[in-house]
């Protein structure tokens, strides 16, 4: 017993990370699902609609639904990519080879540590965040980091030895660097509102302002009346196209581009290893819909000025939660959405959008927001 | 020479420079066809509606009495073009069918290679007897040579009774018995 007390603060976190990357991962493997099925209702289709499990699949009516809704169909990709013959093509650089995808994957998983998801009250009443670590600067961390997952796409492009991932390789990286400007850019603003400036008391000290700094949380706690995107609609449209961009989703798809490039960085992957590249494609949309959501749709906070319906409690914490998540899942119905509704970008197009437009709206933007912050803070103290 | 008009092109207004409304109209465009119905048939289960004239995989078929037609007469076999199919002629068991007894011939094996066959529909065209139709059978499989060769028992199972009212051999033995033949 007093073994387990004393373990128990190094056991809990590891059961929480646990916890989280199984959600997580089972996420990416049903947004693999919601791209087949919301890229066929587009396109007319049906959809994967045939895949069943034994018993849960013959419930009568319920797993019929299931079957034709293609809930088994995840189970059936993963076996695939598990049991189909691994062909490591003879020109590749091994090592590097083998190395791209766990590079690829591991940023876009590690970013989540620092994603808050919802929110509890503590025993003293205070809000905090429900998230595996509680960091000031949880959005440096995760710019930090999601941008390594551009050496995955370099180093397979590199060590595949073969011109079109090449290609795919070089696209993506000047694409990634290009839009990562532009990305960090269109936050500043939101974190400048975000944190609340210092301000003078009557007799002339200065009083902390800011307790979040670069904290998502405190942006998330900061809408609890207007969310970002209703008075920050430049930032939140520069974002999100930033966003789209650091993705490789369409219309930016430069590192696959399937159109010309057979499959991009990852030509010579198979089985397993192409799974991994998938399932990180996947991972970085969902943290890109989380932080999307986080910083401009007003994380877990119900509506616009509408304070939350739910209590404090338990129940309150599991409902910011699914609220939460519901926010998140029309983000990625979004990022599918765009898919089929923009013909791609050719790369020149998104080399000028990206350094011509997005980077000179994007200083603006922080510009004008910097002049009207400081004008508010002289004209109110 | 037909003159060419140059249209005028209007300047793009500066929301259609930002491509915004285009997208927000392109975006409702895609939602509203992602909320159609679907017109996908679920094929094993569901099957297309097959015209009457198609020509699907030959089959003989039987009179409305439920007798045989085809009078081994080889027309078929001769006019086929990739030779599949084979007849051997026999003559007609009196005992057991005394009313066709003047009919005189009758298949014995009657062979339809699938593998062969190429769906041209010469067959049906050159039967005197009406006895053999491509009908509306599309998909057609097996996993050996041997069974996708299609014998006679196989072809009147596919083939099934055709409700025509010719009743030329009924006709043929009234007009003898009446005792006035040809």
């Amino acid at each position: 017993m007093e073994f387990l007390d004393a373990s128990l603060p190094y056991i809990m976190p590891i059961v929480y990370a646990v916890l989280m990357i199984s959600v997580f991962m089972g996420l990416c493997s049903y947004s693999v699902l919601a791209e087949r099925k919301v890229s066929s209702w587009i396109q007319g289709r049906v959809g994967p609609n045939r895949t069943r499990v034994p018993l849960v699949g013959h419930i009568p009516i319920l797993g019929n639904v299931m079957t034709g809704l293609g809930l088994f169909q995840p189970v059936a990709d993963g076996l695939k990519f598990l049991f189909k013959e691994e062909i490591v093509p003879g020109h590749v650089n091994k090592g590097y080879y083998y190395l791209a995808p766990i590079i690829a994957l591991a940023p876009a998983l590690t970013t989540m540590v620092v994603l808050p998801f919802g929110r509890y009250v503590d025993a003293d009443g205070i809000t905090q965040p429900l998230v595996l670590a509680n960091v000031d600067l949880g959005m440096l961390i995760i710019l930090g980091i999601s941008s390594l997952g551009v050496y995955g796409i370099v180093l397979a492009g590199w060590s595949s030895n073969s011109k079109y991932p090449f290609l795919g390789g070089v696209r993506a990286s000047a694409q990634m660097i290009s839009y990562e400007l532009a990305m960090g850019l269109a936050l500043l603003p939101v974190f400048m509102w975000a944190a609340s400036p210092g301000y003078y008391d009557s007799e002339g000290l200065f009083v902390e302002g800011s307790r979040y700094g670069m904290s998502l949380f405190g942006v998330v706690q900061s809408q609890q009346a207007a969310w970002t995107i209703l008075w920050q609609p430049l930032s939140a449209l520069l974002f999100l196209v930033a966003l789209f961009a650091e993705t490789n989703r369409l219309p930016f798809d430069m590192a696959e581009s399937e159109t010309d490039l057979v499959g991009g960085f990852h030509t010579e992957y198979g089985c397993f290893k192409f799974g991994l590249f998938f399932v990180a494609e996947y991972a970085h949309i969902i943290m890109g819909s989380g932080i999307f959501v986080l910083l401009f749709l007003g994380g877990w906070n119900f509506l616009p000025w509408v304070a939350d319906p739910w209590g404090d409690g338990i129940f309150g914490s599991v409902l910011s939660v699914a609220w939460f998540m519901a926010k998140v899942f029309f983000m990625i119905f979004f990022f599918i959405w765009m898919r089929w509704t923009l013909p791609r970008f050719r790369y020149d197009q998104v080399m000028s959008l990206g350094w011509k437009i997005l980077l000179p709206l994007a200083v603006g933007n922080l510009v004008l927001n910097t002049i009207i912050i400081a004008l508010y803070d002289t004209l109110t103290r | 020479m037909a003159k060419t008009k140059v249209l005028e092109r209007k300047p793009l207004s500066f929301a259609e420079k930002t491509f915004l409304p285009q997208i927000v109209t392109g975006l409702k465009t895609t939602f509203t066809s992602m909320l159609q119905k679907g017109v996908t048939l679920q094929y094993p289960e569901e099957r297309p509606t097959i015209p009457d004239n198609y020509r699907g995989v030959p089959t003989l078929v039987k009179d409305p009495n439920g007798r045989e037609k085809c009078v081994s007469c080889q027309l078929c076999e001769f006019v086929c073009p990739p030779k599949a199919i084979r007849i051997t002629p026999g003559a007609i068991d009196t005992d057991a069918e005394p009313e066709r007894a003047h009919v005189e011939k009758a298949p014995q094996e009657f062979d339809i290679n699938m593998l062969r066959c190429i769906y041209c529909g010469l067959c049906q065209e050159v039967c005197p007897e009406e006895a053999i139709f491509l009908q509306d059978i599309f998909s057609l499989s097996g996993y050996s040579r041997e069974e996708m060769i299609n014998n006679k028992q196989k072809l009147y199972e596919l083939g099934g009774t055709l409700p025509d009212k010719h009743f030329k051999w009924d006709k043929k033995k009234s007009a003898e018995a009446a005792g006035n033949a040809h």
